[in-house]
């Protein structure tokens, strides 16, 4: 840590530091685009993935927290801390030439906080409508509903979109199109079946091929980091569920552990192992979704059924413990709500006895399919630079290879005593997603037989004091989910409520490379690279 | 199902007898009868979800819960061929126009189920900034399902319900379904104007 903290302060010698989980670097804004140019490309250095960008409200001032993580140096992580105290009209330099996830992530930060970034190339709002009142985010936000009241007139002024250009030190606002006077823009969504949900693409088209896809996002975004704040921390854990439903289980284990380790709490061993083994059954479910989902969309109903069926038997597990079949509320601050249900050995033993005959099956069924694999083949191809610079993980990261397992390169609760592994693939395509996730399958199942005959007697859950209250001070926490690395952001100032939750989403960043997997490709395109990519909207509007 | 295992049937009781009230010819009741008999059992929903029900209405579709057994297995993915729409998860204030369009092009007789908490009330977002709390705020609700998310059995006894309420419906000689739609306006004046 010291030899990061020597180089910074070489290169920006207006750099403060605070010891924390991570390291924080505090720099002015004036001074943050050269530094965050040295920490991407100096040699030493080298954060090459921009793995959170949270926008703060720090009351006196505006500003955002960038994690940094550096993929050379053994995924050690940098915190930057970058603020400025305009509140009226708050500025901030943009890193979004630098690290592609950005784009998004910082049209996000306006959204939420009014703070405009300069160089920004789109400059619009991502998740509310273009005619909200206020930034609902920032601390003095004016919740009154008669600002902001239902509209259901549509939008207007879609098309324009605006920038701030520095120039000789001042800045200049310019107007700006989203597409050109005389594109051919085709609309998809909100409201389409292959969309996964409510997602809006707008891509303008040549003939058939597509030349540029326009995300608008928001159709589902339903305020969760500010109604975090408002509510204690057991109260915060219902929401994960509901974001990723997917990869319920992660989310929720990943804010659990978040809290957990601002309190100091030592988890028990049998928590800890049936977390994991709730984990991989979560993996095994949400893979075959997207199995089935994928094939569906590609016109192969018959593997839907398939696909489902294997998914009724893990939905059984988690009904039978958990009590529900989807949004389960099972991980509780300090371990587990409930304890297993008498024949949870037996079925997961069922289960894991029954995947192997059934993904040769789904490969007989689908992989082998000519049709499919002309579909899908050669189909968006994301480089692995491109990967790791729009931040893209999970499944969709490694088949660019780009090896980014969370679990195992921030091992967390008892993965590092664990036998798996990691699934990369080179090919970048469709296709190789697609294979990949039924791989993980296998690899889901080995984790399983491991642990099944193994699950420690003892307590399921740790002491906890009645009012949770975490120190001052902030967190972040991350865990692998079905789609990619999910994280967690905590802000306390100490009391029972959080400052600030903020969720990095890892679907956030798949919709991010949307248009640069689909330039190039044939609109029916579109849907087998968004069926690949496999996001989840609620998991991206949170 | 039969009518004891419902747990709610003074609506459709209240519904009878209003029918009954107003009366109507051999003729016309037997063609309603008709109708309605032929719409129930062939009720066709849109592929409409925006969260977590979306996912246990695809279970409704799979070979466990097969929902080809009451006739409702069509899935359209345009409102234009549907019956009725099934709003599945939260709707969010930049939805509401969208969900309002929806609606509108949806053919008479058209029904909407309210599913899952966020749909019936805003649900755990409640007192989010962003959400409308409850689609009965922009639509006329036919059935509520409660739930988060419902398990599928729940949803097929909405579906069911859903059934019921069409079978007592009157379609010639005067029509007891448009003045729902003309009442939703009335107590919602504001809605109107916007369209």
């Amino acid at each position: 840590m010291v030899n990061i903290q020597e180089k910074i302060s070489k290169i920006c010698p207006s750099a403060t530091f605070e010891e924390g989980q991570h390291l924080l670097v505090t720099v002015p804004d004036k001074d943050w685009y050269q530094l965050a140019k040295a920490l991407k490309e100096d040699a030493d250095l080298n954060f090459d993935v921009l793995s959170a960008l949270v926008g703060m409200d720090w009351k006196d001032s505006l500003g955002c927290l960038y994690y940094l993580t550096s993929t050379k140096n053994d995924w050690q992580m940098l915190t930057v801390k970058v603020a400025t105290e305009d509140r009226q009209n708050p500025m901030l330099h943009s890193v979004s030439d630098l690290w592609k996830v950005a784009l998004f992530q910082e049209r996000e930060v306006y959204d939420f906080y009014g703070i405009k970034f300069i160089n920004h190339p789109d400059m619009r709002r991502f998740f509310l409508r273009n005619d909200w009142v206020g930034h609902p985010l920032r601390k003095d936000y004016d919740a009154n509903p008669e600002l902001n009241p239902i509209r259901l007139t549509d939008e207007a002024d879609e098309d324009k979109t605006c920038s701030y250009v520095e120039e000789n030190g001042k800045i200049k606002k310019v107007e700006g199109r989203v597409f050109g006077e005389d594109e051919y823009v085709v609309n998809f969504g909100p409201q389409h079946p292959s969309t996964h949900g409510v997602m809006r693409f707008r891509t303008a088209i040549d003939g058939e091929v597509i030349k540029k896809v326009d995300v608008v996002s928001g159709y589902i975004h339903r305020g969760i980091e500010k109604l975090c704040e408002d509510l204690t921390y057991p109260q915060t854990l219902h929401f994960t569920d509901r974001m990723d439903y997917m990869s319920a289980h992660m989310n929720r284990h990943c804010l659990c552990m978040c809290i957990e380790k601002a309190m100091g709490l030592e988890i028990p061993r049998r928590a800890q192992v049936i977390r994991v083994m709730m984990d991989e059954l979560m993996r095994i479910s949400s893979h075959l979704l997207s199995f089935g989902c994928m094939t569906m969309d590609l016109g192969a109903t018959t593997a839907f059924f398939y696909g489902f069926r294997e998914r009724e038997q893990v939905l059984d597990i988690f009904d039978k413990t958990c009590g529900a079949r989807m949004s389960m509320n099972y991980n509780v601050i300090g371990g587990v709500v409930a304890d297993l249900h008498p024949d949870f050995v037996k079925d997961v033993k069922a289960l894991c006895a029954i995947m192997p005959k059934r993904l040769e099956e789904y490969h007989k069924l689908f992989t082998g399919n000519i049709i499919g694999q002309n579909r899908t083949k050669g189909v968006g191809v994301l480089s692995k630079e491109d990967a790791i610079n729009y931040a893209i993980t999970g499944p969709s990261g490694r088949a660019s290879g780009f090896a980014c397992d969370c679990r195992k390169r921030h091992p967390y609760a008892i993965y590092n005593e664990l036998n798996f592994n990691e699934v990369v693939m080179t090919e970048g395509d469709s296709f190789a997603r697609y294979l990949l996730r039924l791989k993980e399958i296998e690899e889901s199942v080995k984790i399983l037989e491991q642990l099944v005959d193994r699950i420690p007697e003892g307590e399921i859950r740790a002491q906890v004091p009645k009012i949770i209250k975490l120190p001052a001070g902030r967190w972040y926490q991350q865990v692998e989910a079905s789609r990619g690395v999910f994280g967690v952001f905590i802000e306390s100032d100490g009391n029972k409520n959080p400052y600030r939750v903020h969720f990095q989403s890892p679907c956030f960043n798949l919709v991010g490379v949307m248009d640069v997997c689909c330039k190039d490709h044939l609109i029916a395109d579109l849907i087998t690279i968004g069926a690949a990519l496999d996001f989840v909207i609620p998991d991206i509007d949170r | 199902m039969k009518r004891e295992d419902f747990k709610d049937n003074e609506y459709i009781d209240q519904l009878v007898e209003e029918l009954n009230a107003t009366g109507a010819n051999v003729v016309v009741g037997k063609l309603d009868e008709l109708l309605n008999w032929s719409i129930s059992n062939s009720l066709w929903p849109l592929c409409f979800g925006t969260s977590c029900c979306a996912i246990e209405f695809m279970c409704l579709g799979a070979a466990r819960y097969d929902m080809a057994r009451f006739g409702f297995e069509v899935a359209r993915n345009s409102p234009r061929q549907a019956d009725y729409i099934m709003v599945q998860g939260t709707i969010v204030h930049r939805m509401a126009p969208v969900m309002r369009r929806l609606y509108e092009q949806l053919a008479e007789p058209k029904y909407i189920i309210a599913c899952g908490g966020c749909a019936v009330s805003g649900g755990p977002f409640k007192k989010s900034y962003c959400v409308v709390k409850g689609v009965d705020e922009i639509l006329p609700v036919d059935v509520y399902v409660p739930g988060c998310p419902p398990r599928p059995e729940a949803m097929f006894y909405g579906l069911m319900q859903l059934q019921r309420k069409i079978k007592v419906q009157k379609f010639f000689g005067g029509v007891n379904r448009k003045e729902k739609i003309a009442d939703f306006f009335a107590n919602h004046p504001e809605m109107e104007g916007q369209m």
